[in-house]
Parts: C-alpha cells; structure tokens; sequence
C-alpha cells in the first residue's frame, strides 16, 4: 500500500487528509490520475510531488509503505 | 515550525557568534491589504516534518554559497493576525555584503520550495493563495506593477 497525504486546498475537495491507494511498482502519474477520478481533485496538475519527504517526478516509481504527498503551490513566508 | 508567537530575539540570538560581523534578518509579516482586497485574518498550513527538512536543506545550500554563513528559521502555522510574524529568518556573516544576499535567497526559497500554504479569510469568503486563482491575480497585479514603474 501507498499512503496519500492531501493538504491545503486538495484536502478540502478530498474532504479527507489521507488516502490508502494500492500503488506499489507503479508511478505517481497514475496515483494522481486515480485521485482524480476518485477524489474530485482536478487540480493535482499543479501539485509538486514528493515520495517520503522528498521531491520527485511524475516518472518516479512507488514502492510498498511509500507515503506520496501532493503539494499545492506553497505560499509560505 | 511553531504554532506560538516567534520570538525575533530567540531566532536572531541562534545565529550570534564571535567569527559574526553581521547579521540580517528577515521578518514577513501579515499584510492586511492585498491587490486592494481586506484580510482579516490568515490561517497557514504547513506538512510540519517535510517543511523542516526543506528548510534544514536551505540551510545546507547557504551554507555551501557563502561558507562563513549561519542561517536560522522560524516559520508561524495557524491563524495569525494583521501584523503577526509569520516567518523570521537571520543570516549571520563576517561581513555585511553575504549577510544580506544569503537572507535574500532564504526568503526566496522558502517561497519555492517549503510546503507551507497560507489561506486568506476575507469578509466575502476566503482562499488558498498559491491556487490557480491566486497565481494568476498576483502575477497580473506584480507585472501591472512593473508596467507603472517601468
């Protein structure tokens, strides 16, 4: 299992902080493309990604007990 | 990251050291007007642990860019007030001239990079800036800035 955490406005249209999603060997595009359908989240095009804390790209492939983060633009500071 | 008031002191005093000859810090404050629009109060958010790795990290790459550099921050979550500090950094250097370009790049990535997201309340509704919305609007408002000034 991969776990999802939504911040910030995605969490809102999620209306839920996490999401379990079965995803191991597979990319992050295809994580987003599924919170898409499934969460009202037609807005991830935005998002930055990270895989445990860390940035990544869309090409980058989950492993099991991976915790993927969709980050909204920031506005820190 | 802190949900209390920031103490500009306590952030400043991380940084004081003999080899420092200066010190510049940066505060970033609650604006009350936006584009001509009222908040009245913000609330941020941030992803706490990942937050304070990205900002361990800018701290990294100050210190790579200017090696006699000392960098700490703090940054405020939760709802803060006009004129709350939200974030404040200090940079301390042997010389002035590093001080004031490293603290600069600081505020700059913590704006890139830092998964921190401010929510503005107005008395008509309210927003996550950052948002498509909120990107579009300030990137208009800075460039018809420019326009003027240029």
């Amino acid at each position: 299992m991969v776990n999802v955490l939504l911040f910030a406005q995605f969490q809102e249209a999620a209306g839920r902080e996490t999401v379990e999603i079965e995803a191991a060997g597979q990319s992050v595009a295809h994580v987003k493309s599924v919170l898409k359908e499934n969460y009202n989240l037609q807005d991830l095009d935005q998002a930055m990604t990270s895989i445990n804390e860390e940035y990544v790209d869309m090409d980058t492939i989950l492993n099991d007990g991976d915790t993927v983060a969709f980050i909204p633009p920031v506005s820190g500071g | 990251m802190t949900e209390k008031f920031i103490s500009i002191e306590d952030v400043v005093h991380k940084v004081i050291r003999p080899e420092a000859g200066a010190i510049n810090t940066f505060i970033g404050t609650v604006r009350e007007l936006t584009d001509g629009k009222r908040t009245l109060y913000l609330t941020y958010e941030a992803y706490a642990s990942m937050a304070e790795k990205m900002m361990a990290r800018i701290g990294t790459e100050i210190e790579e860019k200017w090696p006699d550099a000392k960098v700490a921050i703090t940054h405020r979550v939760g709802r803060l007030e006009i004129s709350d500090v939200a974030v404040v950094l200090a940079v301390s250097t042997p010389h002035r001239a590093d001080a004031y370009e490293a603290s600069r790049y600081a505020i700059e990535r913590i704006k890139q990079m830092v998964p921190i997201w401010k929510k503005e309340h107005w008395d008509t509704g309210e927003e996550w800036i950052g948002n498509q919305q909120g990107t579009k609007a300030y990137a208009l408002g800075s460039k018809t800035k420019e326009d003027l000034h240029g």
